[in-house]
């Protein structure tokens, strides 16, 4: 099974650079372009998510990015070294209420393009989002 | 190259961007709201954003929009959408943003409904 590390900076600029090469590796391991795109938003998501609000662009503090290949897709995860996070505080963007919001999707993409998602406070310290794809 | 390329044209008292790249996060969002924010200071608060171009939009670009929805609405105009991809709807469907947004899958309908 064939895996990607990287460790990336938290400038946003960053995030579309990782997230080709992150996804270069996904085309290598069989996912089609079509799926691509269902790995493609959600982990930009992910990192723009840990830059921002997790190491709130702290250039001490890394980003790390993890791909590995398991046996129907990939399970990748994201590091980031912030203050923790809980995702049920960030309320729905589709309630009427909120849908002129100019923030707060990038959770729920994650959710409806990915097969799981699941965000855990490390216990060194920062937030760990760990989302899987299968190839489908 | 930028991330996101706009051309400006004028049909009748309707502003036409064709945009063409990706509204994502930084420059591409910078560049939409930069635009429209121009577009409503010269008083042409009729705008169509023809979105053939766009290969997709994270939640910060759809936050633009929704940003620049609002601006445009509150200076008593209104922004509507033109040839949404497939990817860019499901996005805006996820969402519910399409519910929002009046979006046209031909220009001369859209141009219509101005009126």
């Amino acid at each position: 099974m064939k895996s990607l590390r990287m460790e990336i900076e938290s400038r946003i600029e960053e995030i579309t650079p990782s997230v080709e090469e992150a996804l270069s590796f996904c085309s290598s391991v069989g996912f089609s372009d079509d799926a691509l795109f269902n790995i493609d938003i959600p982990l930009r998501e992910a990192l723009a998510n840990a830059i921002e609000h997790g190491n709130r662009r702290d250039l001490e503090k890394s980003v790390v990015l993890t791909v590995n290949e398991t046996e129907d897709g990939v399970e990748i995860g994201v590091r980031d070294f912030g203050e923790g996070f809980d995702p049920s505080d960030v309320a729905d963007p589709t309630d009427p209420k909120n849908l002129m919001a100019t923030s707060g999707r990038g959770l729920l993409f994650m959710r409806s393009l990915l097969d799981s998602v699941e965000w855990e406070n490390h216990p060194e310290g920062g937030t760990v989002v760990t989302m899987l794809k299968k190839r489908v | 190259m930028a991330e996101l390329n706009i051309s400006v044209r004028q049909a009748g008292d309707v502003t036409i961007l064709d945009l063409e790249g990706k509204v994502t996060i930084g420059e591409g969002s910078i560049a939409l709201r930069t635009e429209v924010r121009n577009l409503i200071a010269e008083g042409k608060t009729k705008v169509l954003l023809n979105m053939s171009g766009i290969s997709y939009c994270d939640s910060s670009g759809l936050g633009e929009l929704v940003s620049s929805f609002s601006a445009v609405t509150r200076d008593g105009g209104s922004m509507k959408l033109l040839n949404l991809t497939k990817k860019l709807k499901e996005l805006m469907s996820i969402t519910k943003l399409l519910t929002v947004f009046e979006n046209f899958e031909d220009e001369e309908t859209a141009l219509a409904s101005y009126n």
